[in-house]
């Protein structure tokens, strides 16, 4: 639907969009890390593309592949009515992304989001960057894939009841397991 | 020395006995008719909690229909829905503020053992930081087994004893217990 913003992009930034594909029809851009804010800001500015909207930007933790983590900004064109899928790689060591909220004020609360629950970190953001659902002092980004199924850190002592077996979680010996089975630093002394 | 009574007593305490027996039964059904409800609804199991205040199946049939939405003035603490891990310094901080005496129902299996949602947010069950009293199974549970456990809350609170004054003083253990508890209700 939007190739013709796709080869718009192409023919501006040429070697910089590293691929361009099709997939369940969306029209998907991959950049590297040091030219999204130009892509960017490019989307949001140009007559042609108008894409104004940020509809959202979600990660995806691909545990197993080398870059990591993959950041999917989803922008939109109210006016033209075409969407445009922007993909970038983020490398787990190091996981710092330039923030686009000086482009879109929208991306904010999916800014925290992704820092929250994966731990990407955003720089030069308008705000600072805070925890969008965990509470301050929470250990760990729950929705990588190698934080523990029942990593359970709560706020306040409990009382030390076993928990009910609902089923396979992580395999046994495996590595979420044996963090599982170990306490967690936060984890509080209990109160009988 | 006879006497035409069925029963003599001559000892202080024992005729003491009788007549604390006597206002503990008549404040346990005066308590046990007319419960305030704090509903602490925090999921779906609240769709359920108003069809059972509703005309419905109307739970004023059992003089509990008064839900106080400030904790001081409650009895029974309705626990319905999930209590995640961030919910439960509030939760726990309600009921340190509800007024003795005070009773606790965990509405729903959410509330009683944390459900299907044994991940990393939620608490597995509300008796891991408050004491409870009667728990009501189900996802959600049907309005007739809501008033089933409201009555099984209602003898509970019959066969207890409910003194006027309780003038022995607490043991300095339970103390230090109690403000170990106030000390981990506030946020940390």
């Amino acid at each position: 639907m939007s190739e013709a913003a796709v080869r718009r992009l192409q023919d501006r930034f040429g070697e910089k969009i590293l691929r361009a594909f099709s997939e369940h029809g969306n029209d998907v851009v991959v950049v590297a890390r040091e030219d999204l804010l130009e892509v960017a800001r490019f989307c949001h500015d140009d007559e042609e593309l108008d894409l104004k909207l940020p509809t959202t930007l979600t990660c995806v933790d691909y545990i197993d592949e080398k870059p990591r983590f993959e950041l999917v900004y989803v922008l939109y064109s109210v006016r033209k009515k075409h969407r445009l899928q922007i993909r970038v790689r983020v490398e787990e060591g190091d996981p710092e992304v330039p923030s686009l909220t000086p482009i879109y004020r929208g991306l904010d609360y999916w800014e925290r989001y992704c820092w929250d629950m994966y731990g990407i970190r955003f720089t030069g953001r308008t705000k600072p960057l805070k925890r969008l659902w965990m509470w301050e002092g929470f250990d760990g980004h729950p929705l990588r894939k190698d934080f523990p199924l029942r990593g359970r850190t709560g706020q306040i002592p409990e009382l030390d009841i076993k928990d009910i077996y609902r089923g396979p979680g992580p395999g046994p010996g495996s590595e979420p397991a044996r963090r599982a089975a170990t306490p967690r630093p936060s984890q509080l002394p209990i109160v009988k | 020395m006879s006497s035409n009574f069925g029963m003599v007593t001559t000892r202080r305490d024992e005729a003491q006995g009788f007549l604390e027996r006597l206002v503990s039964r008549g404040l346990g059904w005066a308590r046990k008719n007319s419960l305030f409800t704090y509903p602490f609804a925090t999921a779906c199991c609240g769709m359920e909690y108003m069809s059972v205040a509703g005309s419905r199946y109307d739970i004023a049939r059992f003089g509990a229909e008064f839900p106080r939405f400030s904790p001081r003035q409650a009895d029974l603490l309705l626990v319905v829905g999930t209590i995640n891990l961030k919910q439960a310094p509030i939760l726990k901080r309600v009921y340190d503020q509800m007024a003795e005496p005070k009773w606790v129902m965990a509405f729903g299996v959410c509330a009683s053992s944390g459900g299907f949602y044994d991940n990393y947010a939620v608490l597995q069950g509300i008796d891991r930081i408050i004491p409870v009293d009667v728990y009501v199974p189900g996802c959600p549970p049907r309005p007739e087994q809501v008033l089933d456990g409201l009555i099984l809350l209602q003898e509970k609170i019959a066969a207890q004893s409910h003194p006027l004054i309780d003038r022995t003083p607490p043991p300095p253990e339970a103390i230090a217990a109690v403000q170990s508890q106030q000390l981990a209700g506030g946020r940390k």
